[in-house]
């Protein structure tokens, strides 16, 4: 595969505050990438450097081996599907598609056959003298895609696109975006907080936090093995624990000797230790390697969500089995569900789930930006 | 103004009232004494008076009304222009500075504006004057004098000086709230700073142009007093005019001609916007 772009030690500051620390980041041809992370991580930051909408303080952005940090958004092979879409509100849907045609100054015949393509990609085929406003979010969702596409871009960057739409709809856009990346073969760089989406769209995932990449690798790769408490907390749900490598495939924590299949860690070297939720069987008391009480079940409908006591620390585990809340149980753990970190700044972090609820969680991402309240209201019409 | 979803329209009921008595009761007065003689019986006479009175200008004869009319028109047109041209940059300046220097150039241009209008057409009269500030700022500096004061230029100054703001603030007012992504997205798309300003800025501005020629050019035809003490009186205007005949109590005929300004100033508002309108959303459909 061909590296389409590199990001080499890019590092960039507003106001004295850095938002981006020493990237790196190859993205090879018709690859589908996203830039994962909480709000302020600098995902965004990065999307508009490679779009050219800002430059490098340091560090540079190398397009198809040539070094591209001044050359202006206008001049670059890439084209973006902006966060709200900013569909051209004077203009239909075929002038928004036709727009970037009409300033390359392309014969009026081909870029009418090159419109009607690709709102027939988009599946808007019947849209063309529709007004912009008058369309539904997903319906204009569809218009910025067809818009950036149309000037045939090596890379197609996406912001955030999906945000603004309802549960059901963004699932559908999903499927079909990585539908048209992998018919059209164009590089998608996606930006999203959404660690769901990230996996279920991705062929590399790139967890940033405070303005540093945490990892790059596969959906599964980031899943099974994060590097460390912030990726594993980050994407899905975990139970992470301190812990002590005590020699090769041995590890102790929550004051067990446990199995594992993990090697090259020093000998009695501190540890995270990250066990998925549904990577722990329930078993009768005595047979269990830990024995706990059920705190509280919650029914997801697929499984049980519960929070078990373990002597004070609190695990989620997800289970098809029907326990009863103050029931005495016991954790069994395989040697290949358990994942051992190095030690890094986010250790301790992330606690257990004792004061975990869906609510709390929910709310703590609209203060902090991530979702907007009038956008969870949605008002799709589709 | 809404409850369950539906207008209330009682709130209208204060401007409904002041709207009646204050604009339709007294454009009917308007319309009914153009159509009257002082006898108050109706006749077209007050009308045609307009059209066909003629005097003498020279050697030739001149239609009195028609010449006015079209002098006032032409003033109007060439200080809409230059507003346009002097307020379009400064608005777009305005709304592209950060927040602190927006404010300070709303104030500047909002200064003039407390200030009385007849004592800024004076102040006018004394800089313009043949031995005014700027003949003796331009003799100091070694340059010879000009005469301005009396002639055409000086009342399309007035009127620039006058009106600017009533064409930077509504164009002002629809950029400042243009969002910037539409700018970046045009940019994405392989626009440089020139086509990014015709395919998108200036469309988008459009509607601010439109309220800024409207808010210029009809109080420009209409003004009477910048032509009277900048122009000398010489250069009498329609709105000059609807003046003397009101003053010398020919109520009828002042009428008549305010009815006509009227009508042909819908004409021409309806003219612009059908034309705009084709500018800016037709600008690149066929």
């Amino acid at each position: 595969m061909n590296k389409i772009i590199e990001l080499k030690n890019i590092s960039k500051s507003y106001d004295g505050v850095k938002v981006l620390n020493d990237i790196n980041l190859d993205i090879y041809d018709n690859e589908f990438l996203t830039l994962l992370g909480p709000s302020g991580c600098g995902k965004t930051t990065t999307l508009r450097l490679i779009g050219g909408f800002e430059q490098p303080d340091e560090g540079d952005v190398i397009f198809m081996g040539e070094r591209i940090n001044d050359v202006p958004a206008h001049k670059r092979n890439v084209n973006t599907v902006f966060q709200k879409y900013a569909l051209f509100p004077h203009l239909n849907v075929f002038e928004n598609v036709a727009f970037a045609l009409r300033e390359r100054k392309v014969p009026k015949d081909e870029i009418e056959e090159k419109v009607h393509e690709m709102l027939s990609l988009v599946m808007l085929s019947n849209f063309s003298k529709r007004d912009v406003t008058s369309l539904s979010g997903g319906q204009q969702q569809r218009v910025a895609i067809a818009r950036a596409l149309i000037a045939q871009p090596k890379v197609l960057l996406l912001d955030e696109p999906l945000g603004a739409l309802d549960l059901k709809l963004r699932k559908d856009m999903q499927q079909e975006l990585k539908k048209i990346q992998k018919a059209t073969g164009i590089t998608f760089i996606f930006v999203t907080h959404d660690q769901e989406e990230a996996l279920t769209m991705s062929d590399t995932v790139v967890v940033m936090s405070e303005g540093k990449i945490q990892q790059i690798g596969t959906p599964i790769d980031v899943y099974n093995e994060p590097v460390n408490a912030f990726v594993a907390d980050f994407i899905g749900e975990s139970n992470i624990l301190d812990g002590v490598m005590l020699k090769d495939y041995k590890v102790k924590f929550a004051d067990q000797i446990f199995e594992c299949v993990d090697s090259g860690f020093g000998t009695n070297e501190p540890v995270d230790v990250v066990i998925r939720p549904e990577d722990v069987d329930i078993v009768k008391p005595e047979d269990g390697m830990l024995k706990g009480t059920v705190t509280s079940v919650t029914f997801m409908g697929v499984h049980y969500e519960i929070i078990v006591d373990v002597n004070g620390f609190k695990w989620m585990i997800q289970t098809t089995d029907f326990v009863d809340e103050n029931e005495n149980i016991g954790l069994a753990i395989d040697p290949d569900a358990i994942q051992i970190m190095k030690k890094s700044e986010y250790s301790g972090l992330y606690g257990d789930y004792s004061t975990y609820s869906d609510e709390v969680e929910e709310l703590t991402e609209i203060e902090s930006g991530e979702l907007d309240i009038s956008e969870v209201e949605g008002t799709e019409e589709e | 103004m809404k409850k369950n979803g539906k207008p209330v329209w009682g709130l209208l009921g204060p401007y409904t009232v002041w709207a009646f008595v204050f604009i339709v009761v007294p454009l009917g007065f308007v319309a009914y004494y153009a159509f009257t003689d002082n006898s108050f019986s109706f006749t077209f006479d007050n009308i045609t008076r307009f059209f066909t009175a003629t005097s003498q200008s020279g050697d030739s004869e001149v239609r009195t009304y028609l010449l006015i009319f079209w002098r006032s028109l032409k003033l109007a047109f060439i200080s809409t222009v230059i507003c346009l041209l002097a307020g379009y940059p400064m608005a777009y300046i305005m709304s592209r500075a950060d927040s602190r220097k927006q404010k300070i150039m709303m104030t500047l241009i909002m200064i003039p504006m407390w200030m009385n209008f007849l004592i800024r057409t004076y102040a006018w009269m004394t800089i313009l004057q043949d031995t005014g500030i700027l003949n003796g700022f331009l003799a100091k500096v070694g340059l010879g004098k000009v005469h301005i004061i009396g002639t055409e230029s000086a009342v399309v100054i007035g009127m620039v000086y006058d009106y600017l703001p009533y064409m930077i603030l509504p164009i002002y007012s629809v950029m400042a709230k243009m969002d910037l992504k539409l700018i970046e997205a045009a940019r994405d798309l392989g626009c440089n700073s020139y086509g990014v300003f015709r395919r998108v800025i200036f469309p988008l501005s459009m509607p601010g142009v439109l309220s800024g020629i409207n808010m210029v050019l009809i109080p420009s035809v209409s003004t009477f007093y910048i032509s009277q003490k900048l122009g000398n009186g010489k250069f009498f205007l329609i709105g000059d005019a609807i003046e003397g005949q009101y003053v010398a109590n020919n109520l009828h005929f002042a009428a008549a001609m305010a009815f006509i300004l009227m009508v042909i100033l819908i004409i021409m508002m309806a003219l612009i916007k059908k034309f705009t309108n084709g500018m800016a959303y037709g600008g690149d459909t066929e």
